[in-house]
């Protein structure tokens, strides 16, 4: 409670933040995974899949105007969904089990956010130097060098925000046609809206917003607070390695002194413009470029490595005790991670059987029960049947329809000489069916008989069933 | 919270509730001006649409909006789309309407929904028919069950007094009270049993067979099998029959019964008559609410398709 003399201020200027260059394996594997989730983002939509002469040959598409989804050889229809709802499923999970194991390791490595601003902050240093040549130019007054640089910056990545904005787009219809269109001004005014605000977006958050993203808009670092736990691995300072800190001076280290030269390389690569001696902090996240500066100045002064590390809470008990440090591997394994992998395999594995065992037929049969049967002139009693009949290919395909009862029923097509129906590629057919008992027949005078439609694809002789019921005249 | 106040001691409203006291710190600006926003726009917006209640309707608005305006815009919207497959409807040759497949599955829709607006009062939502009201999805037909045949009887009706060209004009089943004793019109209804492979009293039948060629034949046939089979057996079957050849006498031989078929109903049709009427759907015979050409042919592609056209 702040007394009314002196009310806390609840607005906070940012702190302008300008993360120095460094070397070290957690910076290369960061690379890495910037090269490779970049390179899916922009260079997917443009892999051609071949699908035959009516589908699209887009590998990865969501064609929202015909509602389906493509998958490289899967099709997903939209009564398919839950293929979908199951890959969410498995996301949240996958992520339970990364933030319990390894803390905010998808937020310093794999985050949309995290990737673009490093790009971006790449090159801010390509055009304007490193850390300090940055923090020059913050505070220089505005000069024509000044204003050459940041528009250059401006530019760079303005256009970079507009390979990101214009690639989501190229997900959702052909890419080589749309690309075309959207040069030459003839394509759909959604497309250029949503370029645009995707264009905006990323050049707002990479470039301008940043940090205050992850710090102030992103629910996910106080979900992921809920799930760590003393195991978790996260980034700590091994304070009773490094305290109590000084400058190192030549040839003369104190004997009190701790590891930690104060030397500020971990605060001055940090992304989020932190101190990480502090302590575990909310804007952590995990990113270990702090990690790889201090174990450059550690090798410089000839002390181990691991002043900074990645730690969990545990460590700090263990280790102040003398004890010897405990493998990360040692720490990730646990009752809970392995629940949840064992959730995440379970769910892998059910998607996984159920696209190999989905049908490639697919029929419903809803009986129409307005009137429940009809008599025909002769006596016949027929019941009529909507039967609707799915091409999942990329040809027009034959289907055959048939009884399992057919002795007793008959079976007639609306609109067709015989029994079969053939599908445009690609689409879904509605046939109005008639099963006829003959008058006298056993099942024309009962009152319900159970039967079976069988359809057959007679490109492959593919079979499919639907279980349903004749009404008799006693119904 | 502001630090406006940070010098002086904040003034209090002067309440007290169990010793909690309420200070009377002034709004925050940035409230004040969204509130003054809310007004200019509230005023904007009663002036721009429909807004201010009067004693008939509400005022206007500015802008001109209405969703009455906006629902007929998009349903002209709908109309232009479909205006070509409509026209196209208008003037087709019904007996190769399936072969355009397209135009033939817009029929079917459209024709869906004349169908339930308009017919299924009658012969119900699915097309069952009633007593009285016959069935559209069986395999009898009164009229014919051509698809012609039935956007003819569609647009002329049936028994339409308004029109010579209306099929069955002037023809009705009488009542026979007056021709048959009691027990003649049981030997009459015991011999249509008979015919229509029912149970029956034979002697009573072979009795009721000189009455039925004698008086019913004329419209039913010898054979009882109703006009439609007598016209399409003597004349040629693809014709279209306007008038006169047919008089709707119904087919006595099968086992559908548009009054029912057990004793009480056959008795209760010949001693009192029956006279169904169709109306007619055509502009022709109801100026301003009738059927379109197009909505004709629509629901006569519709109902052709219930499993009883021919």
């Amino acid at each position: 409670m702040s007394s009314p003399e002196a009310p806390e201020q609840l607005y906070a200027a940012r702190e302008p933040v300008f993360p120095r260059r460094v070397k070290g394996k957690f910076r290369n594997l960061k690379w890495l995974i910037m090269i490779v989730t970049l390179g899916i983002y922009y260079l997917t939509p443009w892999i051609r899949w071949d699908r035959g002469p009516e589908l699209p040959d887009q590998a990865v598409l969501v064609d929202l105007a015909s509602r389906r989804f493509f998958f490289f050889w899967i099709e997903i229809w939209p009564h398919e969904f839950y293929f979908v709802a199951g890959l969410l499923i498995m996301a949240g999970l996958g992520l339970f089990l990364f933030t319990s194991a390894l803390g905010r390791v998808w937020c310093g490595y794999a985050c949309p956010q995290t990737v673009w601003t490093d790009l971006f902050i790449l090159v801010e240093r390509w055009v304007e130097g490193d850390r300090n040549a940055r923090v020059r130019l913050w505070n220089a007054k505005w000069s024509v060098n000044k204003a050459r640089l940041r528009l250059t910056k401006w530019v760079l990545w303005a256009l970079i925000a507009l390979a990101t904005g214009g690639a989501w787009v190229f997900y959702f219809t052909d890419a080589p046609t749309l690309l075309v269109n959207l040069v030459n001004g003839s394509a759909h005014p959604i497309a250029y809206t949503t370029v645009f605000i995707l264009t905006a977006t990323t050049f707002f958050f990479g470039g301008i917003a940043r940090e205050q993203v992850c710090i102030y808009a992103c629910p996910w670092p106080r979900i992921q607070a809920a799930m760590m736990d003393e195991d978790t691995i996260t980034i700590g300072y091994r304070h009773w390695r490094g305290e109590p800190r000084g400058k190192l001076k030549k040839q003369a280290v104190d004997a009190n002194q701790g590891d930690c030269i104060d030397c500020m390389a971990c605060v001055n690569v940090c992304p989020m413009g932190i101190d990480i001696r502090n302590g575990q902090q909310m804007e952590c996240i995990t990113c270990g470029l702090c990690i790889d500066a201090c174990d450059e100045m550690m090798d410089k002064i000839g002390k181990p490595r691991g002043l900074v590390d990645y730690l969990a809470l545990k460590d700090e008990e263990s280790e102040t005790q003398g004890k010897p440090t405990i493998p990360v591997l040692k720490h990730i394994l646990r009752p809970r991670t392995i629940l949840y992998t064992a959730l995440w395999s379970i769910v892998g594995f059910a998607l996984v059987f159920a696209l190999f065992i989905r049908s490639d037929i697919d029929m419903t049969v809803s009986p129409v029960r307005n009137p429940t049967f009809i008599v025909k002139s002769d006596g016949t009693i027929r019941n009529v049947y909507e039967v609707r009949l799915r091409n999942k290919h990329g040809e027009a395909r034959p289907f055959g329809l048939a009884l399992n009862n057919g002795s007793e029923l008959n079976l007639d097509v609306e609109g067709s000489e015989g029994t079969i129906i053939t599908v445009n590629a690609d689409e879904m057919k509605n046939v109005r069916v008639y099963v006829e008992a003959p008058a006298g027949s056993e099942a024309a005078s009962s009152e319900r008989v159970p039967f079976t439609f069988w359809v057959t694809d007679l490109t492959n002789q593919e079979r499919a069933s639907v279980d349903t019921i004749f009404n008799g005249r006693n119904n | 919270m502001s630090t406006r106040n940070d010098k002086k001691e904040v003034e209090t409203t002067g309440h007290s509730w169990d010793g909690i006291e309420e200070y009377n710190n002034p709004l925050p600006r940035w409230w004040v001006w969204v509130f003054y926003a809310t007004i200019a726009w509230g005023i904007w917006y009663t002036v721009a649409y429909p807004a201010w209640p009067g004693l008939k309707e509400a005022t206007a608005g500015y802008l001109g909006f209405s969703t009455r305006a906006r629902v007929a815009n998009e349903m002209a919207a709908v109309d232009a789309a479909n205006a070509d497959m409509v026209a196209a409807l208008e003037t087709v040759d019904l007996a190769a309407l399936k072969d355009d497949e397209n135009l033939h599955g817009f029929a079917v829709n459209m024709g869906s929904a004349v169908f339930k607006a308009n017919c299924s009062q009658c012969h119900g939502s699915g097309a069952a028919g009633a007593k009285g009201y016959p069935a559209l999805i069986d395999d009898d037909w009164i009229w014919g069950g051509r698809i012609d045949e039935i956007a003819y009887t569609v647009t002329n009706g049936i028994r339409n007094e308004q029109s010579f060209s209306a099929r069955g004009y002037g023809g009705v089943m009488p009542s026979f009270a007056d021709v048959f004793s009691g027990e003649e019109t049981s030997a009459v209804v015991a011999y249509v049993r008979g015919i229509s492979g029912q149970e029956h009293d034979a002697a009573l039948a072979a009795e009721g067979e000189t009455l039925f060629l004698d008086n019913c034949a004329s419209c039913h046939g010898d054979a009882g099998m109703g006009s439609l089979a007598a016209t399409r057996e003597y004349e040629d079957p693809t014709a279209l029959y306007p008038d006169g050849e047919m008089t709707g006498a119904l087919n006595l031989t099968d086992a559908i019964w548009l009054y029912g078929g057990d004793e009480a109903a056959i008795t209760e049709t010949l001693v009192k008559g029956r006279a169904g009427v169709m109306p007619a759907w055509s502009e022709e015979f109801r100026p301003g609410s009738g059927l379109s050409a197009a909505e004709i042919n629509a629901v006569a592609a519709y109902v052709h398709q219930l499993g009883g056209g021919q």
